[in-house]
């Protein structure tokens, strides 16, 4: 019953992720996308890690999904334009295909049938989540707080590539609204008649 | 009760909450298919200008601004995400693991308030 999830999860991530590259329309490429992350949660699911399955649907399908549909409205969706040097890529393809094959080859020469029959998701623990709260923070402490440097740098990064204020705007300056007096605004004369001021 | 059997019962809430999901937009999209008047015109369905015929194609470039908001999204959401197995744990990893997490947050506040001062979060 398991494996028979498995293959068919394992199918439709497959199917899925095929359909990704195969889509002529880059939205719906990216909807293909979506798919390909909700089953591979369920993936996650079927081996007990539901924590990274939870994290994969908040993370990826919730942010990473909306942020690849924002960069495909902001491409210029001129299809005609985008199949064109397509085949230039082919090269660059082809090495990232091979490297990507060899580590799944190295992965699994490595991996010993130990590992393949007692998976255990979390080990000494109860829950996914609490066997990696139990090393994340203390043993990896160094690899935790460079994660929070690389997210500095994101956030960074990401202002100062698209932060573009344009002087024209008028801003609203509630300090300097709530300051003002009657006196900052105009004054009572009393002018004589046929004089004026 | 097998592992698969165990796992089915304890999603058994998701489950019904996915197939009752599933259910009511089918009948939504069953429902507007059927019931619908469809008469289809090419003046009905090209893009809406007043008076006159568009200019150009719906399918505009957006604004790079949508993708700042979307980037500066992203982070808090992985901040929460490092939040979960740390509250889950805290029992355990002592207090190491309370002051590393403070530094991550302390990190990360550093660049919330560049990102306030710059007015990354003001929309003109």
């Amino acid at each position: 019953m398991a494996v028979i999830a498995f293959y068919l999860i394992a199918a439709v991530v497959l199917v899925s992720a095929l359909s990704v590259i195969m889509a002529r329309n880059p939205v719906h490429s990216v909807l293909w996308l979506i798919l390909a992350f909700f089953s591979s949660a369920g993936l996650l699911v079927l081996i007990g890690a539901e924590f990274l399955a939870m994290l994969l649907v908040v993370v990826y399908v919730g942010a990473v999904a909306v942020l690849f549909l924002f960069v495909v409205m902001m491409l210029d969706v001129d299809f005609v334009e985008l199949k064109r040097g397509t085949l230039r890529y082919w090269p660059f393809a082809v090495l990232v295909g091979i490297i990507f094959a060899a580590e799944i080859v190295l992965a699994s020469v490595i991996g010993t049938a130990d590992m393949e029959t007692n998976f255990d998701a979390s080990p000494g623990a109860e829950t996914n989540a609490e066997a990696i709260g139990q090393v994340m923070y203390t043993q990896y402490l160094l690899l935790f707080q460079m994660a929070g440097i690389i997210l500095l740098v994101a956030m960074v990064g990401a202002i100062v590539l698209t932060l573009r204020h344009r002087p024209e705007t008028k801003r609203q300056n509630i300090a300097k609204q709530t300051s003002r007096r009657r006196s900052d605004a105009y004054e009572l004369k009393d002018p004589t008649p046929g004089q004026g001021i | 009760m097998s592992e698969i059997e165990r796992l089915a019962l304890d999603y058994l809430p998701v489950i019904i909450f996915l197939v009752i999901g599933a259910v009511i937009s089918g009948l939504f999209i069953l429902g507007s298919v059927l019931l619908a008047p469809s008469n289809p015109d090419p003046e009905k369905n090209s893009a809406y200008e007043c008076g006159f015929p568009a200019f150009d194609d719906a399918r505009m470039k957006f604004d790079v601004r949508f993708y700042l908001v979307a980037i500066l999204f992203i982070i808090f959401d992985l901040e929460v995400a490092f939040l979960f197995p740390w509250a889950v744990s805290l029992g355990t990893i002592g207090l190491v693991g309370f002051w590393s997490m403070v530094g991550f947050l302390g990190v990360l506040t550093i660049g919330f308030v560049y990102e306030w001062r710059r007015g990354a979060l003001e929309w003109e």
